[in-house]
């Protein structure tokens, strides 16, 4: 490092190969979660170190059930067939030859901060949310594909099937996929990244984020569903009375404050900027409310960026520090109506083994020290 | 443009759009992507409840029985309960515990259909082997999983009919409920969930 760089010469054009890096100190990244098997697991995206309301292609969190395939785009086809009148298969250059559309969506694992169920568990925002990411879609509606082939008039589902060792399947809701489904290839102005997808992904905006088929190879057209493991004895929703709710496919809305967050340390009282997301699979995020006093008192914060359906927004509020213990919660009110509900109402409404979908107002208390920490109120 | 020239120069495009359009209208509808036969579609599978997509073939537990202990129990354990560090599920186990504080899911106290686990022992499963089991071998081994649970007797013949019909124990364990939660509609310390 130089003491002084306007007195030397910087680096030359493209010297780091032509895609660009970012700057040595920056240093957030990933983290993986405590699994036993890497190859069927999940990382964290670092929420506390994000600049902005899109999350790098890098940092973007991930779940495999298989690990993360090899696919040469050149030899991946997607296979449309089942319920229409002409089976098809698109090349990837078929693909990228269609008409396309660019959104912005979250994508959350149902798993989502599911340790916080029964205590609080993880100690930092990037491992109690951090199954939370968004970004700039590109591809081609399901429904350009729908006119392709020709749907038959019993046609009410859809069988999503991914080219990875799980081969990954899950039945989706013609509704829902005429509705918005996309059939992406483009995240944030690039081709998808391999642990993405890559060459082709299906996006159902504001669905769990298992329903969104990495590797897609396979959209199978039927009558009904198909009653796949992911949708039977995986992500549904264990109630108090023992019976399960299927196809629970939205996520609810919901928010996270990142600054001040789980292992910080606030190093004197005064003024701070709380800053957080809120995001909504129903809607779109219409308001947050912030509380420094463990929810007794509310007062809304600033949003940031514009809210749009689907996806995520940034919020932050000021708030001046007098040195006592504070707890720091948001709620996120959607466009519906509909209010994020604290632990004891989720758990009211759904008992403690419901395990995915938890989508409760998160506690950070703030000690005396300055330290904050992760507590249920 | 006169008012004539302007419908002369609209029915020439109408008439020229034919030579570049296909039959449904849409350029790029026939252009775009290729049939596929079903003989194309045959190296595909999915497995419904009721056996649409089942191959042809059979197996018994006592086939499955080497076959499990062979491919599966390094992972899923001697007695089907999941080892540890492996990060396999028990695939049997727990009925009666759904609705207790201790809810134990398994194949046995919690899947719906039998389909589905053949289905996802066929497409994924030995973990590190996937999609190496023939049909013969996955209806075996699929008996014994469910003899072990005794969803099945020891001596059934698992096939395309006899499969769709075992009857899993929380076949009627499900609900299609996509929320948001009525109850939170209600005023707090009302109603609580069942
Ligand atoms: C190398 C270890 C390993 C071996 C060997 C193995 N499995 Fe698995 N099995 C796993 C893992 C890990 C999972 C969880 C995968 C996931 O969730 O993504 C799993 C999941 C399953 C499930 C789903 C259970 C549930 O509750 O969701 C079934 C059924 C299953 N395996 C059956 C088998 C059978 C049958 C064999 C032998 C043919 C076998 N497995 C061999 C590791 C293994």
């Amino acid at each position: 490092m130089p003491d002084d760089p306007t007195k030397v010469m910087g680096r030359a054009l493209l010297e780091d190969g032509g895609y660009g890096t970012r700057s040595q100190f920056e240093t957030a990244v990933k983290a993986r979660a405590d699994n036993p098997n890497d190859m069927t697991s999940w990382s964290y995206t670092p929420l506390a170190d994000m600049k902005g309301n899109l999350t790098p292609s890098g940092l973007h969190y991930e779940r495999h059930h298989g690990g993360i395939p090899a696919i040469d785009p050149a030899k991946h086809f997607l296979y449309v067939h089942g319920m229409v009148d002409q089976a098809k298969k698109f090349s990837v250059a078929d693909i990228l030859r269609l008409p396309s559309i660019t959104r912005r969506y979250f994508i959350e694992c149902s798993g989502n901060t599911y340790e916080e169920w029964a205590k609080p568990k993880g100690k930092n925002v990037q491992f109690t949310h951090g199954l939370l990411s968004t970004s700039e879609w590109t591809g081609v509606p399901f429904a350009t594909f729908a006119r392709h082939v020709g749907l038959q008039d019993d046609a009410s589902w859809v069988l999503g099937e991914g080219a990875d060792a799980a081969v990954m399947t899950r039945s989706i809701p013609l509704d829902k996929m005429l509705t918005d489904g996309l059939i992406a290839y483009g995240q944030n102005g690039e081709m998808i990244r391999p642990e993405q997808g890559y060459p082709l992904r299906l996006v159902v905006p504001g669905y769990e984020g298992n329903m969104m088929i990495k590797w897609l190879r396979r959209l199978q057209v039927s009558d009904r569903p198909f009653m796949t493991r992911e949708e039977t004895g995986r992500y549904t929703g264990l109630m108090p009375n023992g019976r399960a709710r299927q196809f629970y496919y939205s996520m609810d809305a919901k928010s996270v404050i990142t600054f001040p967050s789980g292992e910080m340390l606030l190093p004197k009282p005064g003024h701070y900027e709380i800053r957080g997301i809120a995001w909504s699979g129903r809607g779109r995020v219409q308001a947050v409310d912030i509380s420094m006093d463990g929810g007794k008192n509310w007062i809304p914060a600033r949003i940031d960026d514009t809210p749009e359906a689907m996806s995520s927004v940034r919020f932050s509020c000021p708030w001046f520090w007098d040195g006592k213990p504070a707890i720091l919660q948001s709620r996120c009110i959607e466009d519906s109506g509909y209010v994020q509900p604290t632990r004891t109402e989720l758990i009211r409404l759904r008992g403690d083994h419901f395990f995915y979908h938890y989508n409760a107002i998160q506690s950070w208390a703030v000690a005396a020290d300055g330290s904050v920490s992760n507590v249920h109120v | 443009m006169s008012m004539f020239r302007a419908i002369v120069a609209a029915v020439a495009m109408l008439a020229a759009v034919p030579l570049i359009a296909s039959a449904s209208g849409d350029p790029a509808i026939d252009t775009i992507g290729s049939p596929v036969s079903p003989e194309e579609l045959a190296k595909f599978f999915v497995i419904m409840p009721d056996g649409e997509g089942l191959p042809p073939g059979s197996g018994t537990a006592a086939a499955g029985l080497p076959l499990y202990a062979e491919k599966c129990a390094m992972c899923h354990g001697e007695n089907l309960e999941g080892l540890e560090g492996t990060g396999a599920p028990p695939l049997a186990g727990g009925r009666g515990t759904l609705a207790t504080n201790k809810p134990f899911k398994s194949v046995e106290s919690y899947w719906p259909y039998a389909s589905t686990l053949y289905d996802y022992i066929w497409r994924a499963m030995p973990f590190h082997e996937p999609g190496s089991l023939t049909p013969d071998e996955v209806y075996s081994i699929t008996a014994y999983i469910l003899s072990f649970g005794k969803i099945i007797d020891e001596g059934t013949v698992l096939d395309a009919k006899s499969l769709s019909e075992v009857k899993m124990p929380n076949v009627d364990g499900f609900y299609v409920d996509n929320g948001p939660d009525r109850l939170i509609y209600r005023a707090q310390g009302g109603a609580t969930s069942k």
